[in-house]
């Protein structure tokens, strides 16, 4: 077929050869714009903190060489302990809440539901709301004087006790509802579009074979929805990680450090506390944690999506 | 695929209803608290509690936060702080989008060496928690002249966004077929020709994506805005944390919760209006491989 | 002050400045986090006597936790090349910006209106780098004070307490009554606040002075600071179960309420105690902190001031810092604020009975030996060391068992690794 077709190419291209040849750059040519913003916005400036993260500059950057000091310091350090599991329970039980909440919305929303637009923009809209926003409301909701407790007191049911958020062991769980009720309904919207998008001839034909629905849900639909998973989860890791605004509104890190967070560790390092060089390796550290998790599943996808 | 599935869900229509309104009811639940508490007086907060409504309806919580309330030395309410995170919004948003449709276009149709690792370590660096980068940030935007100006958050947007918008992007046009695209070729059309003429217009559900997703994390971010950006430019974000955190005197929880409303409302309304663009956006395929 | 009053006066310091100076218009950015309350009214008030001479000012307001984003904002600023004409920058930290290099010297000004006579040295000196001042101290905060309500006392059957034992059995008694015996807010920096409290009690100045300020290791981690510890928790065990996360005026509403008794808090409570129409003495009762009778825990703002490069800005600098230690402006904020002007010729006979009896302290305890820098409030220690105590505070506080040993170590082991 290429035979057939190359003539009338081979006439309109002799002339343009030079554009021929631009053609090849130019790809390359428009997205080396954002390659140089993310180069030095994102990787240099990486580099710089790992840089910084073996010297022992406090106040502002100060370019001497320590070794693994800082990273010696961490290790003892208590509060950075209890940030890094809290980033464990919070990211875990915040990504597979939101994917649980959203795929069992989103199928049931799939139902045919009268109004079905108006609930789905009611699950929608926390996402619109800043996360300082949600996180100051649902202070105030879960504050026990004030809030949820006093609520149920007043309705009669006087022995109801929800202390969480004042409580050292249980505070992060009320992060993650914060951050569950924030993101689960995009989430639910990201599946909704997904299921919207199924091949019904695989459904049909697997009905005609007598399978029953929860099973042709788990067996066929959701295995299919694998880029949907894919594209929920960098949103919620991303939004696991930068959940700092949402812990500074709710409970600033308290009760004492029992909901610190590494970024929040971070922040509090580098700039309240003038503790350059301990900040940049907490950075350093989380950076190395996301990596090893994240880069695999990165890999692993974008594999995939080659061979389509 | 809805219609497949009808037939077999009948007996429990009733427990899907019920699932789908309780959800329903713990979304609203906290944006029914706002609104009533920001039409409630000090007195009635303290007293009464959260889910009570108003004893005397009042608009005075509004009116301080709109035009009273300290933020600062100047107690002229939030009102002014609007146009500036419009002002620097509307730009970031329009510019990210716009790099990211080219790169998504880039990436999934004119592959070259080493794009799908410029596609992964773009995606990486969307994991990169903004508190590591704010000082090489300011130094690079203090040598560049631009520090301390809408330009220069509006570039600090840009850098941060860009990720995401090729993402959304390049999951979008990967879907389209490729055959499209080796036609055009064929016929004749450039590198621009194509995405002009023929991905382009077929693209809106994607812009209404990504243009709705920008919007909502450039307006709400309140990190860049706070070091950035100074006095008089300051966003809503910053005008709000200030008039909220206060330190001294009694809380207001009306003006408060009236401010996070009044702040939140062109987020919300994006949400609200064009909803359904986004759903239709994502459905048109931008979340499939 | 009526606004009238102080617009009146405002005029006539402007009247009196202009023909002594020809007026140069500048501009001063200046960095705070008094959003809100007294503190908005007391720093309108500088910015008006600014414009009163002919400067603008330019607000650069970040509210929030004492003035952490505030910090990170400066820091950035400088790091960028274009750093505010003036920032709200405390105790130990004046020093790192100025060995950075980033800061004036205020020694013309400082010598034209003589503040080396004014200033206490032991402020001073806060406010000095090598030798220079960098920084002007706005007023003095006493720490270690108790607010109490004297009705729900008077209900209970107690009276202040004027020692830690006191304390306790006035608590009992207060607890039986059915009211909460302390009103605390459950933030590092209050829990801290009540701690050093507690720590000047149990160790008096002379040991608080090596332990805090000099961090001499064996003060650190003796038998001494264990009983403080205990002492500490005893404290703390009169706290409703609600506190955590409280702001510390929330607390002080429980007071001003009657349902707690009283609070341990700098004098800052007074300005809470005054907008709700209170007067001292009789609505309200102002008292050193159990066990601290004539011992003055001293927090200073300041603004340090930052080397600027437009002259007619940095003429604008100058008057800026000459204006905050004026007399008229020292009372307009003192007054609001509820803390004492750091210069000590003023009449006090504008202030109230608090700020009065805080004033002869501030005296008497600066020739006694009983002067000491608040580590809670950044006057002792760098934010390094200050945090490190914070966290070991504080996590103490929020243990379900609270032994003094365990915490003694981690204070040791904490302060050491910071310094």
């Amino acid at each position: 077929m290429e035979h057939i077709q190359r003539r009338p190419v081979r006439v309109a291209r002799a002339p343009s050869r030079l554009l021929d040849g631009l053609q090849r750059w130019l790809p390359k040519l428009v997205v080396a714009p954002t390659f140089v913003l993310i180069g030095v916005g994102i990787y240099g400036y990486m580099l710089w903190t790992g840089v910084l993260s073996f010297t022992s500059s406090s106040f502002l950057p100060v370019y001497d060489f320590v070794g693994f000091d800082q990273y010696a310091k961490l290790m003892t350090n208590d509060r950075w302990l209890t940030a890094s599991v809290n980033l464990g329970i919070f990211g875990g039980l915040f990504i597979l809440s939101c994917l649980l909440i959203g795929v069992v919305l989103a199928i049931f929303l799939d139902q045919k539901i009268r109004q079905e637009g108006a609930i789905r923009t009611i699950y929608l809209y926390p996402m619109a709301l800043s996360m300082i926003v949600t996180g100051t409301v649902w202070k105030w909701i879960l504050n026990p004087s004030l809030g949820l407790e006093k609520l149920m007191h007043d309705w009669g049911w006087t022995s109801f006790s929800f202390d969480w958020l004042v409580n050292s062991d249980m505070a992060i769980y009320t992060i993650v509802m914060a951050a569950v009720w924030q993101a689960s309904g995009f989430v639910m919207a990201l599946f909704l579009a997904g299921l919207r998008g199924v091949d019904s001839s695989i459904i049909r034909a697997a009905r005609v074979d007598g399978a029953s629905l929860p099973l042709i849900y788990w067996k066929i639909i959701l295995p299919s929805l694998r880029p949907v998973f894919f594209s929920a989860v960098m949103v919620l890791a991303h939004i696991a990680i930068k959940s700092f605004d949402l812990v500074m509104a709710m409970t600033a890190g308290g009760p004492g450090y029992s909901t610190d967070l590494p970024a929040v560790f971070m922040y509090a390092h580098t700039f309240t506390r003038g503790q350059m060089g301990l900040g940049s390796a907490s950075a350093m550290l989380m950076l190395g944690a996301i990596l090893a998790l994240i880069v695999p599943y990165l890999y692993s996808e974008l594999r995939e999506k080659r061979h389509d | 695929m809805t219609d497949v599935v009808r037939t077999g869900f009948r007996p429990s229509r009733v427990a899907i209803y019920g699932v789908l309104l309780l959800a329903a009811l713990v979304y609203m639940i906290p944006l029914f608290i706002m609104l009533v508490t920001s039409f409630k007086t000090p007195m009635d907060i303290r007293t009464g509690n959260l889910m009570a409504l108003p004893a005397d309806w009042t608009t005075i919580g509004w009116t301080k936060a709109w035009s009273e309330a300290c933020t600062g030395v100047e107690c002229n309410g939030i009102s002014g702080y609007f146009w500036n995170s419009f002002k620097m919004t509307v730009p970031a948003v329009l510019i990210s989008t716009l790099l990211g449709a080219f790169n998504g276009y880039v990436l999934s149709k004119w592959k070259f060496k080493g794009s799908d690792l410029f596609f992964g370590m773009l995606l990486f660096g969307c994991f990169v928690p903004f508190q590591v980068v704010l000082l090489p940030m300011a130094a690079t935007l203090g040598q560049l002249g631009l520090a301390n100006t809408t330009t220069g958050l509006v570039l600090v947007h840009v850098i941060y966004g860009v990720a995401f918008t090729t993402l959304f992007f390049r999951n979008y046009y990967v879907a389209i077929p490729d055959a499209l695209i080796k036609a055009a070729r064929l016929d004749g059309a450039g590198f621009f020709t194509i995405f002009f003429r023929i991905l382009l217009p077929m693209s809106t559900p994607i812009f209404m994506v990504s243009l709705i997703w920008q919007f909502t994390q450039i307006w709400n971010d309140f990190l860049f805005g706070v070091v950035f950006a100074s006095g008089d430019s300051q966003p809503i974000t910053v005008a709000l944390n200030n008039l909220v955190n206060t330190s001294t005197g009694v809380k207001e929880y009306n003006v408060d919760m009236a401010a996070a409303m009044i702040a939140a409302l062109p987020t919300l309304v994006v949400y609200i209006v064009a909803g359904k663009y986004f759903i239709r956006g994502l459905t048109a395929g931008s979340v499939k491989g | 002050m009526t606004i009238f009053k102080r617009t009146l006066t405002a005029a006539a310091v402007a009247a009196a400045l202009l023909p002594a100076q020809a007026i140069q218009a500048g501009e001063v950015e200046v960095l705070h986090w008094w959003t809100a309350g007294g503190e908005a009214r007391a720093a309108a008030a500088l910015k008006e006597m600014m414009e009163e001479q002919g400067h603008t000012w330019k607000d650069f307001a970040v509210a929030g936790g004492g003035g952490e984003a505030a910090m990170t904002v400066l820091k950035t600023r400088a790091v960028s090349g274009n750093p505010p004409a003036a920032a709200q920058i405390k105790g130990l930290d004046i020093r790192e910006w100025a060995k950075l290099g980033f800061l004036t010297s205020l020694d013309d000004v400082a010598e034209a209106n003589d503040w080396n006579q004014l200033v206490p040295p032991v402020i001073a000196d806060v406010m000095k780098y090598e030798g220079e001042y960098v920084a002007v101290p706005v007023n003095v905060h006493r720490v270690n004070w108790v607010w109490a309500n004297p009705d729900v006392l008077e209900d209970a059957g107690v009276s202040v307490p004027k020692t830690l034992d006191e304390f306790y059995q006035a608590a009992e008694k207060l607890k039986a009554a059915g009211v909460i015996p302390l009103a605390h807010g459950g933030q590092p920096w209050q829990d801290a606040t009540v701690f050093e409290a507690v720590a000047l009690a149990v160790m008096g100045p002379e040991e608080y002075a090596k332990a805090f300020v000099e961090h001499d290791m064996e003060v650190i981690n003796s038998a001494l600071m264990e009983e403080v510890f205990t002492e500490f928790a005893k404290v703390m065990s009169y706290v409703d179960d609600n506190a955590a996360g409280r702001d510390w005026n929330t607390a002080t509403g429980m007071v001003i309420r009657g349902e707690a008794a009283m609070q341990i808090m700098g004098d800052w409570a007074k300005g809470e105690f005054t907008a709700a129409g209170l007067t001292p003495g009789e609505d309200y009762i102002c008292a050193p902190a159990p066990g601290t009778t004539g011992q003055f825990t001293f927090n200073v703002d300041s603004f340090a001031m930052f080397s600027l490069s437009d002259e007619e800005n940095a003429e604008a600098q100058k008057d800026l810092a000459r204006t905050i230690l004026e007399p008229e402006f020292q009372t307009v904020f003192n007054e609001a604020k509820g803390s004492i002007p750091v210069r000590t010729d003023m009449d006090m006979s504008g202030f109230d009975a608090c700020a009065q009896a805080s004033m002869d302290t501030f005296k008497s305890s600066a020739d006694d030996g009983g002067l000491v820098p608040s580590f809670a409030h950044g006057l002792a220690t760098t934010s390094y060391v200050q945090g490190q105590i914070f966290d070991v505070v504080t996590n103490f506080v929020n243990s379900d068992d609270k032994d003094p040993v365990r915490a003694t170590d981690q204070l040791a082991a904490a302060i050491q690794a910071a310094l």
